[in-house]
């Protein structure tokens, strides 16, 4: 037992803490007390039995898993209320889980009831190390720096770290091709002039009277969908830009900002799906209040005016996409949208 | 019958393990170590439960590898899950729906590791309160909590990636907001953001990449942690609750062989059990009604595991600032709440033994726990934390809230905007004046027993209350703990005239200290527990008139 665990006198380097003499001397550890299990040999065999009888429940229970497994039909299901499920993965996960209960449960019944229960008092030793480790340490050491040369041969010392360093050069450029540059990629979507508005699940062009004041439908650019015959990535990378809902208000109450007077077609207007916040696609419409509201952290828009953010996190409007109606009389992109969509980065400007 | 054989002159082990020992010399070893003692304590439980955890998940986490398929190529699901039959799905997708449709017991095992998931989480995070509540990271063990601490940081990081594993519309959501908030960070976001998912979002490389993170590479460094921890609780001994015959300088309990082994190995089979139960009969995270990922669908009121709620509530109450200037953006609604706010916050926690160290300038060593009331203001920082952390957990969920309750999503937004700054400040000071009433009632007890309810009235007819004295045992326990006194800056210049160094640092500290210790109430020394008895102890009666400090009896208090 080492005295330099006890706390010491507050002196310069500890403080903390003053020793006064303790008000009440410890009086030791308290008397063992006898579990009727120590006295009684009865009560002792009548704790055996039952966890002999949880040991031998969970033999029964993981032959039960098995029996289960390959007895219960895969697709049956088993209906208890709220804990109704597929019967298979019920039946077995109650026979395998209450067998590891049970095996757990009787061994610490068996230690709790049955073993040992006199404390044992162990010491305790101070965490670092003695005076003569330390000496013996720090003598190796030195002698092992003496023998190598390695503070005396600055050459080697040196050209040693300097080549280690830049071993740390090609580990970084070795990840360079975990992926292509940014380049222009956030600025674009596959939006361009005379692209069709389609609806985004029949794919289905749309004519302006398709909409009633007040709706919002979701839609794509028509040529979305040809992509995903091409290639499954560039198909979902260009659908995670191009989204847009397309929506029909009262021309009235419509605010249009300056510069935008002709991006409309008869109050239906176009904005970016994409949350200018993180991106998530924003989805619950008011039609009251022409409101837009991200489900992800709450930004909402006013898509009466500009789709500016009205409440939550998100920083920017919704970026418009300016509409027109071609020959056939199906909405089009006047053009692709002048700003990046989704979320904000640092060279967006 | 073995009372018969007589106890071998050399000991032998039987040959198998002298076949061992004499190549590993695992003797040495289990000699220290087969009957090490452990104090006994439900609160030491907990971090054996996510160490079980984390067993359990490596467990069923090997089952789902054997049939999970970490690609994003496109298939059309054929399995028997008729709702989304012929649907065009990634592989990762449709390998999760055969997983829980057509592989037997493969539904259990993925509900297992989810479950197993939220638990180790939560218990990592309630063993963290009891060690800092009971001052466990004290001197020597505060590198242990260091280690601790990285374990909560990775398994919450490696929850999360697991989470977006199956590839289905909510992992996708997730994984969505994830990738916008590093494409916003400063400088290098657009970069970082193409780097890790291979080019533009979604891109189909992210699945297999968090896959190798998942299974490989952020197990390998918790198992890492996980040793170097369990190895440093050996070595240091676990600490334990100071009472009679408990001290400083040893450990009271029972031996690991047999006690622990039955105890904790049973905790074990006991935990597999509950979580194994939960798979039988608690749905989580049925991927197949969500459906495959999107990235132009969301499902409403779409919310991720628990431990990510309060990053999600700290980056859902922040306004939308935004700067633009020589040409750059800054995005300040994420880069406060996301970039800022919780590394600094996970700092202050990581570091907190040290920072406590510094101000209060003890360096002895530490094995007996504080009870938190003994230590009113680290316990009342404790209480600050947790309501900070509760309130923008409760932020992650405002949609939840408006809704339940059927307030306003603005109100419910601009309250927690004031009361993530307010709600800690006030929850310190509340908590810490209870843990000082508590001291001032333990001490209470110490001088003047227990409160019998019987009133008095004595021959010269004033009143009073008849008290029955502690056991010794118990007095013992109310004082084994530090008489604690602030950190003292000392003279202003040294013996030779010459000025103190660091001298306004040292203030700091000094006035640190005293906030850290001047309102603590000191145990009574053994002159005014003697007064205290003396005074009593004629008649085993107290005057009411009595002034002292720790006595505050007025007539109507029982
Ligand atoms: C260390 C702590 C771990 C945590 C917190 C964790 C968490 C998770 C979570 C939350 C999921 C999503 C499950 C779902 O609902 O589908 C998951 C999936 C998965 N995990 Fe882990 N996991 C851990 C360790 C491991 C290990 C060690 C392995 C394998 C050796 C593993 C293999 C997998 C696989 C293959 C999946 C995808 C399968 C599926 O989703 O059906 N995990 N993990
Ligand atoms: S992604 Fe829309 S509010 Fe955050």
């Amino acid at each position: 037992m080492s005295e330099k665990n006890l706390p010491v006198k507050a002196d310069d380097g500890d403080h903390g803490a003053v020793e006064v003499a303790e008000p009440i001397a410890d009086p030791g550890l308290e008397p063992h007390e006898y579990r009727i299990q120590d006295i009684d040999p009865k009560a002792a065999d009548r704790v055996e039995r039952q966890v002999a009888t949880m040991f031998t429940l969970a033999g029964l229970l993981s032959l039960g898993a098995c029996v289960a497994y390959f007895a219960i039909p895969r697709d049956a299901t088993l209906v208890f209320g709220p804990l109704s499920g597929n019967a298979n993965n019920m039946t077995l996960g109650l026979t395998l889980g209450l067998a590891l209960f049970l095996i757990g449960a009787g061994a610490i019944q068996w230690a709790k009831k049955l073993m040992v229960d006199t404390e044992v008092v162990e010491y305790r030793h101070d965490a670092n190390s003695s005076p003569e480790q330390k000496a013996d340490i720090i003598g190796g050491f030195q002698e092992g720096v003496a023998e190598s040369g390695f503070t005396r041969r600055k050459l080697i010392r040196r050209s040693l770290l300097g080549a280690m360093g830049l071993l740390g050069l090609p580990a970084i450029v070795l990840l360079r091709d975990l992926g292509p540059l940014p380049g222009r990629a956030l600025y674009n979507t596959i939006w361009a002039k005379g692209i069709r508005v389609v609806n985004d699940v029949t794919d289905r062009p749309i004519k302006p009277s398709d909409l009633i004041v007040g709706q919002l439908v979701n839609a794509a650019p028509a040529n979305l969908a040809p992509l995903q015959e091409e290639s499954a990535v560039e198909y979902q990378n260009a659908k995670a830009k191009a989204a847009v809902i397309v929506v029909r208000i009262k021309p009235s109450e419509i605010r249009t900002q300056a510069g935008r007077e002709n991006w409309g077609v008869d109050g239906i207007l176009c904005y970016s799906k994409i949350c200018t916040h993180v991106g998530c696609p924003i989805s619950l419409y008011e039609q009251t209040t022409h409101h837009v509201l991200c489900p992800c952290h709450q930004s909402t828009f006013d898509l009466a005016d500009s789709a500016k953010v009205v409440f939550g996190p998100a920083a920017r409007p919704l970026p418009q996409l300016p509409l027109a109606v071609d020959s056939e009389g199906y909405l089009v992109a006047q053009s692709g949208f002048t700003e990046p969509v989704g979320p904000s980065f640092w060279e967006r400007g | 019958m073995s009372d018969t054989k007589e106890k071998p002159a050399t000991a032998e082990f039987p040959p198998p393990v002298k076949w061992v020992d004499d190549r590993l010399g695992i003797g040495k070893l289990g000699r220290k170590n087969l009957r090490k003692v452990f104090p006994d304590h439900w609160s030491f439980m907990l971090g054996e439960i996510a160490l079980y955890s984390f067993i359990i998940l490596i467990l069923t986490g090997i089952f789902l590898t054997l049939w999970f398929k970490p690609s994003m190529a496109e298939v059309e699901y054929q399995g028997s899950y008729s709702l989304l039959k012929g649907l065009h799905m990634s592989e990762a997708y449709a390998s999760t729906l055969d997983i829980s449709f057509d592989i037997r017991g493969g539904l259990l095992m993925r509900q297992i590791h989810h479950w197993a998931a939220v638990l180790f989480i939560a218990a990592m995070m309630v063993h963290l309160l009891r060690i800092f509540f009971t001052g466990a990271f004290r001197k020597p063990r505060e590198l242990n909590w260091v280690i601790g601490f990285g374990m909560l940081f990775l398994g919450i990081i490696e929850g999360f990636i697991g989470y977006g594993l199956p590839d289905d519309l909510l992992s996708g959501t997730g994984l969505r907001i994830t990738q916008g908030m590093i494409q916003a960070s400063p400088v290098v976001g657009t970069y970082m953001s193409f780097f890790i998912f291979g080019g533009e979002f979604p891109g189909d490389d992210f699945v297999s990449r968090f896959f190798t993170v998942h299974v490989l590479l952020i197990p390998g460094l918790i198992l890492a942690l996980v040793t170097v921890h369990l190895f440093l609780v050996v070595y240091h001994k676990h600490t334990q609750y100071p009472g009679p015959g408990r001290t400083n300088n040893n450990v009271v309990g029972y031996p690991l062989m047999p006690v622990y082994m039955a105890k904790a190995g049973g905790f074990f089979f006991v935990v597999f059990g509950i979580t194994a139960l939960m798979g039988a009969l608690l749905q989580i995270n049925p991927v197949w009604l969500y459906g495959p990922y999107n990235p132009a669908e969301v499902t409403a009121g779409s919310q991720p595991d628990w431990y990510m709620g309060w990053l999600e509530g700290s980056v859902r109450i922040m306004p939308g600032f935004e700067s633009e200037f020589w040409g750059v953006t800054l995005s300040w609604n994420l880069l406060i709440p996301a970039l800022i706010i919780p590394p600094a916050f996970v700092t202050l926690v990581a570091l907190y033994p040290f920072i406590e160290g510094w101000i209060t300038g003890d360096k002895r060593e530490h094995h007996l726990l504080d009870r938190p009331r003994n230590v009113p203001t680290r316990t009342g920082i404790g209480a600050a934390f947790i309501t900070f952390y509760g309130l923008l957990w409760i932020g992650g969920g405002n949609d939840l809230i408006a809704t339940h309750f059927g307030v306003s999503l603005n109100s419910v937004t601009w309250f927690l905007r004031f009361a993530v700054f307010l709600g800690p400040v006030l929850a310190f000071w509340v908590t810490r004046r209870i843990a000082i009433s508590l001291q001032r009632a333990d001490n209470e007890r110490l001088l003047h027993g227990l409160e019998s309810g019987i009133i008095v009235r004595s021959p010269d007819g004033s009143y009073s209350e008849k008290h029955t004295p502690i056991s010794n045992y118990e007095a013992y326990e109310l004082t084994a703990r530090d008489r604690l006194v602030p950190y003292e800056v000392g003279p202003e210049t040294d013996d030779n005239g010459v000025r103190a160094p660091r001298r306004a640092l040292n203030k700091l500290r000094a006035r640190l200290s005293r906030f850290y210790y001047a309102d603590a109430v000191q145990k009574p020394t053994a002159a005014e527990i003697e007064e205290a008895h003396s005074h009593g102890h004629d008649d085993d009666l107290h005057e009411l008139t009595d002034s002292d400090n720790f006595h505050e009896i007025t007539p109507d208090r029982h």
